[in-house]
Order: structure tokens, then sequence, then C-alpha cells
């Protein structure tokens, strides 16, 4: 069953004015539970635009958006039970970090929810364990952390509410390699632990397919595709007409197959690449 | 005569954070030197809090040595009377284009820093129209800074400092928020400078971006630690991945198959390069 459906979604930001843009464009989307997917998308593209309205921040000028089968907006007291099930990652969310300690930081989501302490209790203890922050860290003030840490108390305090979807907003920028592959690593290990819905919105084509299955691409405020990761990628000559650049090792055995070279399946990843490489150069015994 | 623009000796540098008592002092730069010449397009790379940021805000004097020296054109950073000067030859362009743009025009926040050095109006006028062409934001010039895309608002932050006719620009990830398009007219942009001779260095993340530079410097722990042309520094893939850092994905690829044992150097940075072996190999020339 579909966590998110939309029908015909459409948004116009500043009607009536001049300066007056459709941001999302008739989308019909249907994205299955348990999905772990990337989002991109050129700015201006509609990405933030169409995420915001999985957990009504925005309301659609005309379609509709579907919750777990409830469509949004026909009853707003429904509104914030909704907003529970849809947790959404800003981009730099450690700028909103604000309380005493990383312990309260991430209590702040659960205890809104109305959970009992105990609950509230281990749900802190859990994340904070996924996200690899150490009991010593829990009774610091946020401020005190390295921006890495500050990132994944900030990841943590949504995940604490552990939301059917999880809508994470470039969780990576700013971050170097090795930091870049810790928060998706933990990103993917909450996916594989509680086997939520996950969305990852990313400029970066070489992280989205390092981690992803499945990947919605927007594009002109249109949804151009939501397919599994290779079909995607196997549509590089039109992503890059998109301004969306395929990974660079997806360019390189592009290339080799534009000279001829027989090179089977599509590759968007340095493992899968060079292990299709050593298998035809061990055939052909090049060594 | 030497025709290095920059020259940093032997610097040291610590954060005081005096709200604690006693104040804590956390050492950043632990002894860097490092010379940058004229013209020179250098990255920097290293994990986030090697010190990298904290170098470059040395170079144009927001941070000033704790031991040891900078000098800009042969000017001493420690030297209060040499703040503008430096200042007027090293611009400096951050990582969120939204934190750097004051005006509600893009041509008036061009010309924002003109009109603080007291350029005569009709400069002002010539420097804005040529930096925007420079950057091909010329036909944005009445636009609105926030409607535009994060590329286009790194662009004018970028015009904003080469109105100032600099003959260095600092670029402290200036590509970080942008998407592939974005990153793409950022990096154009910068190379050209370059081309005109501006001397460049750019601080980032994306090993690409690094392999298009003429030399890579690697900050680890306070210190330089590797200082190379590009190819030689990521050919160093093991230790690359020490420091926390990557190569280009067409080196990475090279490096596989040298391990299993394939004639073929690490030294392969560009997608040319690799696509050119890997056909050689495949052929079985």
């Amino acid at each position: 069953m579909a966590v998110i459906k939309t029908e015909d979604l459409t948004y116009v930001y500043g009607d009536g004015t001049p300066f007056r843009k459709v941001a999302v464009d008739h989308v019909n989307l249907e994205i299955e539970k348990g999905d772990f997917a990337g989002i991109i998308g050129h700015t201006g593209s509609g990405k933030s635009t169409l995420i915001q309205h999985f957990n009504g921040l925005l309301r659609p000028t005309s379609g509709s958006v579907y919750i777990d089968g409830e469509r949004l907006w026909d009853n707003k007291a429904r509104l914030r039970p909704i907003r529970f099930k849809v947790g959404l990652v800003f981009q730099y969310p450690e700028y909103q970090l604000f309380e005493e300690t990383v312990y309260k930081d991430i209590a702040f989501g659960p205890k809104n929810m109305g959970l009992d302490e105990d609950e509230i209790d281990r749900r802190i203890k859990e994340t904070a364990k996924l996200v690899g922050l150490s009991d010593s860290v829990m009774q610091k003030s946020p401020f005190e952390l390295s921006g890495g840490q500050k990132r994944r108390v900030a990841i943590a305090g949504v995940m604490a509410m552990e939301p059917e979807v999880l809508i994470l907003d470039e969780p990576a920028s700013g971050l170097d390699p090795k930091g870049r592959e810790q928060i998706l690593g933990m990103i993917k290990e909450y996916h594989k632990a509680k086997g939520n819905t996950v969305l990852l919105v990313s400029h970066s084509m070489e992280d989205i397919a390092r981690n992803v299955s499945k990947i919605l691409v927007m594009n002109d405020s249109k949804l151009f595709c939501y397919d599994e990761t290779a079909k995607v990628f196997h549509r590089s000559a039109e992503l890059e007409k998109m301004g969306l650049a395929v990974p660079q090792v997806t360019r390189v055995f592009d290339r080799l197959k534009a000279m001829g070279f027989d090179m089977g399946e599509d590759v968007y990843t340095v493992k899968f690449g060079s292990g299709l490489l050593l298998d035809r150069l061990g055939k052909k015994g090049a060594k | 005569m030497s025709e290095n623009f920059i020259e940093i000796k032997d610097l040291r540098f610590s954060y005081i954070n005096d709200l604690e008592d006693p104040p804590v002092k956390t050492e950043v730069l632990k002894g860097v030197t490092l010379n940058i010449r004229k013209g020179e397009f250098l990255a920097v790379l290293g994990h986030n809090g090697s010190g990298k940021s904290t170098l470059a805000k040395c170079i144009n004097a927001i941070n000033l040595p704790e031991a040891g020296g900078v000098f800009v054109d042969g000017m001493d950073t420690l030297d209060e009377d040499n703040l503008l000067p430096i200042r007027q030859r090293v611009g400096m362009v951050f990582q969120n284009p939204d934190n750097q743009i004051v005006a509600t025009i893009v041509e008036e926040d061009v010309a924002f820093a003109l009109e603080n050095m007291g350029v005569a109006p009709d400069e002002i006028r010539r420097r804005v129209d040529d930096a925007l062409k420079t950057v091909g934001m010329y036909e944005y010039r009445l636009h609105a800074p926030h409607k535009l895309s994060g590329g286009q608002k790194q662009r004018v932050a970028i015009a904003g400092i080469i109105a100032m006719r600099p003959d260095c620009i600092l670029l402290d990830e200036p590509t970080a928020m942008l998407d592939p398009k974005g990153r793409d007219e950022v990096m154009r942009t910068i190379k050209m400078l370059n081309e005109q001779g501006v001397t460049i260095v750019l601080i980032t993340h994306y090993m690409e971006e690094a392999a298009q530079a003429e030399r890579v410097v690697v900050i680890d722990g306070g210190k330089v630690v590797m200082d190379d042309i590009p190819r030689r520094v990521f050919a160093q893939v093991e230790k690359m991945k020490e420091l926390g850092l990557d190569v280009p994905q067409v080196t990475e690829l090279a490096w596989e198959l040298q391990k299993a044992g394939y004639d073929i150097s690490t030294e392969i940075i560009t997608e040319d390069e690799c696509v050119a072996k890997l056909a050689e190999l495949l052929g079985g020339v």
C-alpha cells in the first residue's frame, strides 16, 4: 500500500501577482511503505515544495495528498497526528537545536507527541545508539558539539518520533567525505532497523547511487519519473540535459559503451563498475 | 625575487573560549608553512575541523597569527595599517550565498563594497557591469537576489568580490550548497578568473573540483600533510582515505584494478584519461 500518494498535486506561488510560479505541476505519485528513495532535481525544480506537502506544511493549490490513505486538509484537526507520521529534517538542521542538553533536544519531538516518560526515554536511548551518540554526550549542551555531532542530534530528534516516513533534505551537505558516509550510513541503518519509508533529497548523485533503491526525479515542476535506481541512471542523457550530472563512473561506462565495448548492465557505483571490469578483463586474460 | 603572492611561515593559531574559567584554548593551526604564487590555482582539502577555513581566514586577516606570520603581497597581516590593502587584494567567498548578499537588487549588491571603498560613481558603474558580465549575470542586474538559484546567487557574490579587482580570491566551499549545474557554473567562473590572472584558493570537499586545480594542499591536524599536483595527491588513494578524504571516482576505479594486478596507474584523475586507459586494457593492446 502506498504510504504517500498524490493526485494531480499542483502548487502555485504568488498566484495573482506578476511573480506567479507553478512550483509543482500535476504530480501523480505513489510511494510504497518501506521504500528508500532519493529525490533529485535541479535547484528550483520543485523538490522542496513537493516534500513540504507530504507533512502538510503547504496546502495544495489543487489536487490531493494522501498519507496512509488519509487525505490531507479534509479535516484540519487531523493535520497534527498526520504530521507525526511524516518527519521532515530540513537542510542544516543543526541550526534548529535549542535545548540545554542533547537529551532534552532529542526528547522535544516525542514529548510533543504526548508520549509517557518511559517511552520517551526508550526512544531517545535507541535513537542515540543508532546515530552513534555516546552516553557522555547526552548531558552536554548541543552547542559544545562538533558540526557533525550536532547534525546527528538534530536528525535523531526527528528519528525518535519514529515517523512512518522520514524525509531528509540534504542531510550530508557541508560535511567531509567521511562525515557524509557516516551520516548516510546511519540513515541506512535506521531504514534497515525500522523498515520505515525514507526519502533522501540530495544533489550528490554519487551519494544517491550508493544508498537508495529508488529515485524520484523532479524537472521543471513536473515529476519526471519515480523508478528503480538503475533504471533512472540508465536515462543519463536525459538527466544531464536537466542539469543533473550522473555519477562520474556512470559517464565513464557510458562512454566505453559508446566506443563499442560490451559493458552489459548500467554502472552507477565504483564497486559495481570495478567488479564488472575485473570480470571482463579476466575473461580476456589482460593481466 | 620571489613571486610568491602569499607567504605563510610556521603559522600557529588557536581559538580561545573565554566564557570558561580558566579560558579554554583550542589549537587549530600548528605550524603551517605554505607559499602561494601569483596566478596559481590552489585547492585546499581536509576533513571538517582540520583547520582549512581557519587558514583561509588568516590569509585575509580575519584571524591573526598567534605565532609565525602571514604575508600578502609582502604585507604582514599583523600590521593594522595593512588590513584594508590586504582585504582589497584578497577577497573571500563563503559557503552560503544567502549570508553574503546584503542588497535587494543584484547590481546594488555588487556595488556594495565599492561604495564602501569610496570608488567614484561612474567607475562603480563600469566595474559592476564588468563584474556581472564576467560571471554571466549581467542580464539579471535588476533582479532581486532572493529569487535567484543558489548557483546564480553565488555568482553574484563572486561578482561583488571581483568588482573590487582583487589579486586573489579565497573560496570556502563555495559549491557545497549548490546543485550539479550550479556547481558547474561556479567552477567555470573560478577557472575563467584564474585564466585572467587571479590567484585562486579553493577550499572544497568535492574531489572532482580539486582535481581541476594546479596544485592541491591537504591539511590535517592543523598542518600541511600533502602538497603536490592533483594527480600525485589523488594517486595516494589509501592515504587520502585515512585522512577522511576521498579521491575522484575514476581514480578509485583505477585503484581497484591496480589492486587486482592490472597495469593501470592511480594517477588517473580525469574521465578522459580513465576512458582511454580502460579502452586500452579492454582492447587487449
